[in-house]
């Protein structure tokens, strides 16, 4: 039970769908549209990517005025700490003095405190109040000249218990980063609203080309076979899936038209066959005088259900050829001996008819195909050729290799086939004007149509002056096509 | 002759069991896969007759296979209603000797058997064919009649031949076309006949007493007409 169910998951029945709902990890409802998952998955790719860009830009913009800071301030307390010991402490307090001096922009800050932290030298009236002397690097406010800012510094303790602040003004760059903050604090709200936006509009197009492929599908499956996905002309995924649909669509609807055309004609011709031999076995059961009568009638009625098999056989033998299963059992081929054996085995009843079968064909015909079904579908028409052929004329099969394209054309020269004829003749029942009163069931071209569109070629019907020409076209077998071509020719 | 049918249908396998029952052969019937294989498997027949199709849970491509597997080498007629190429390919590939498709005649059935049955009697490859005064020299491929050489077309030796190791038994214009030509459908025209009679105006005609005989509603059959 459980495997039939899963096995058909198009069932409507109730137990498959509570089965199938069971097996399924419970998403939340809105989670189960898949354009809502395309846009949440794109709104978040979008909003990371933003992230990712405004970490890069804040890492090379603030964060890369932060590290030069941090590394002037370092270079100078380097140089500072040399001037201590080459000169102690009169030239490390006329290096600051001379550095102040040269600051012109104002931004760089020195502060030189004996142990009892007075002020020795330098920019700053005195050692920040919340800034120890065992932090080294900190930020703080600061009050220059009365004017209130935001400092960088570096402190740096000097033997004999002479401490060293080294910094810059970072007031501004401050006011920067604030800046750069508020910037990318709002570029993430308008990334936030970009994203939602596109993930709309992905789900909008997303609904839309899944819309017009499942309405078509809906409409299918409502009966109207006729309906085909609207291709955009974009040539984009969405129109190679709907071509590759409507394809799918052409050849169902094909098989089906076989299938309805097959049905069709089991109603009208094998009814008639089947009514004639009931007739007969129910007028021999109540009219047969003698049991000779009675033999007799059953006999007829026998042969009348044989040929209906036959027909019926023919028929599947068709369906089976179609459905081409029958390509599994391929093989390459040498269809020159197998045609020289049709020759020998129609040659004598063609004979016997007063015609002459005339054989022209190439030393080596290699194919690519299913042997024995060429070989029936130049038996069936051969047997039309012979069936149609006023005595004493010929009947032509000749074979030609050219252009990797194998044409076996079996040709007569009897009544022939009008032009609207030849173009239903390879339909299955189909049986020409001509053909009333000659016996056959109308299956012989249509087998010959099936062979040759398994083997992907194709039979052409064509004016003889007089008669019939048939060719069948069959794509020769590709290793060996070039070598096919120069015996032809030769 | 012992004959085994494994045939489920009950009409069909009566029409068979009777009809060669008449043609004086031993019939025993199972109508399982089961009681076919036990029949089979424990009892000597020199033919058995066997549904594709069975219910039991065995179906005839097992019964053969077991058979195979045990070295039992009695020749095998499939009779069935799967009759695509595939089908026909699979049962001989199994082991299976012959397969009729149904519906089928009686008369194809009888002949077929029969066939079977010589084919697996066969004593040795003979040189030479001989029925009546109609000989057949295997070797050089020459064939003659009251000691004058007749000459043949190769497909018309082979069709002789045919005939000829079927001697005395019913062929029908199926087997023909498939021991002969190798062809496995039927052609519309009546291609059979024609080869046959001109056959007959080579080794009948010139001679006194025919040999080859028509079956009505079955084929030939090659006979002396002492026999």
């Amino acid at each position: 039970m459980d495997a039939a169910t899963l096995g058909h998951p198009g069932a409507q029945n109730a137990p498959g769908i509570q089965l199938a709902g069971a097996r399924l990890p419970q998403h939340p409802r809105f989670l189960r549209s898949a354009a809502l998952r395309f846009a949440a998955l794109y709104a978040l790719l979008f909003g990371l990517s933003a992230l990712a860009l405004a970490l890069f830009l804040w890492w090379q913009t603030a964060g890369l005025l932060d590290r030069r800071t941090d590394n002037a301030i370092a270079a100078d307390v380097d140089s500072l700490a040399q001037r201590w010991q080459e000169g102690g402490l009169p030239a490390l307090i006329i290096t600051i003095e001379n550095r102040l001096a040269e600051n012109v922009d104002d931004s760089a800050i020195y502060l030189l405190v004996d142990p009892e932290m007075r002020r020795v030298s330098g920019n700053l009236s005195s050692w920040p109040t919340d800034l120890t002397v065992r932090r080294i690097w900190a930020e703080l406010p600061i009050e220059r000249a009365g004017v209130r800012s935001l400092a960088r510094v570096r402190t740096f303790t000097l033997p004999g218990g002479f401490h060293l602040l080294v910094g810059r003004d970072v007031q501004v760059r401050a006011q920067l980063r604030d800046l750069l903050t508020g910037a990318l604090l709002w570029a993430l709200l308008v990334v936030l609203v970009l994203g939602v936006a596109g993930a709309v509009v992905i789900r909008g197009l997303f609904r839309r080309a899944m819309a017009n492929i499942s309405a078509t599908a809906a409409a299918i499956s409502a009966g109207d076979l006729s309906r085909r996905v609207r291709i955009s002309g974009r040539g984009d995924e969405f129109d190679r899936l709907s071509e590759t649909i409507n394809e799918m669509l052409e050849r169902i609807s094909r098989l089906m038209d076989g299938v309805r055309q097959v049905s069709n004609a089991i109603a009208h011709d094998l009814r008639t066959p089947i009514t004639r031999a009931r007739a007969r076995l129910e007028d021999a059961a109540l009219h047969a005088e003698s049991e000779a009568d009675l033999r007799a009638a059953i006999e007829r009625a026998t042969t009348d259900l044989d040929g209906i098999v036959a027909v019926f056989q023919a028929l599947l033998r068709i369906a089976e050829i179609e459905a081409g299963t029958r390509r599994a059992a391929f093989a390459s081929f040498d269809a020159a001996p197998v045609l020289a054996g049709l020759v020998d085995l129609y040659s004598a009843p063609a004979e016997e008819g007063g015609l002459t079968l005339v054989f022209a064909c190439p030393e080596r015909l290699p194919l690519f195909g299913d042997r024995e079904l060429v070989q029936q579908a130049i038996a069936n028409l051969l047997d039309n050729a012979l069936k149609f052929s006023p005595e004493g004329s010929i009947v032509r099969l000749s074979a030609a290799a050219a252009g990797g394209t194998v044409t076996i054309t079996v040709a007569d020269h009897g009544p022939g086939m009008p032009d609207a004829d030849r173009v239903r003749a390879t339909e299955r029942f189909f049986r020409g004007e001509t053909a009333r009163n000659t016996p056959g069931a109308g299956l012989g071209l249509a087998l010959v149509q099936a062979v040759a569109s398994l083997h992907g070629g194709s039979v052409q019907l064509a004016e003889n002056a007089p008669g019939l020409a048939a060719m069948l076209h069959l794509p020769g077998a590709a290793e060996v096509a070039h070598a096919a071509a120069a015996t032809a020719d030769a | 002759m012992r004959i085994l049918v494994v045939e489920d249908d009950r009409d069909v396998a009566g029409f068979v069991v009777k009809g060669l029952r008449e043609s004086g052969h031993v019939v025993e019937h199972a109508d399982n896969g089961r009681d076919g294989l036990f029949l089979a498997a424990s009892e000597v027949f020199d033919a058995i007759v066997l549904d594709r199709m069975l219910p039991g849970g065995i179906d005839g491509l097992r019964i053969l296979e077991t058979l195979r597997s045990q070295r039992n080498t009695v020749p095998v007629l499939f009779l069935s209603a799967l009759g695509q190429v595939d089908d026909r390919v699979l049962g001989l590939k199994a082991g299976g000797d012959d397969y009729l498709t149904k519906p089928f005649a009686f008369s194809e059935l009888l002949a077929r058997v029969e066939a079977l049955t010589r084919r697996g009697k066969g004593d040795g490859p003979a040189t030479k064919l001989v029925v009546a005064d109609l000989e057949m020299d295997l070797l050089s491929r020459s064939v003659r009649r009251a000691g004058q050489k007749i000459d043949l077309q190769p497909r018309e030796f082979l069709l002789l031949e045919y005939l000829m190791r079927h001697a005395g038994q019913v062929v029908t214009r199926t087997m023909l076309l498939e021991g002969v030509w190798d062809y496995h459908f039927d052609p519309q025209t009546n291609v059979i006949d024609v080869h046959v009679s001109r056959l007959r105006q080579k080794v009948d005609k010139p001679f006194s007493g025919p040999l080859i005989h028509t079956v009505r509603n079955a084929g030939y059959m090659l006979r002396s007409d002492a026999v």
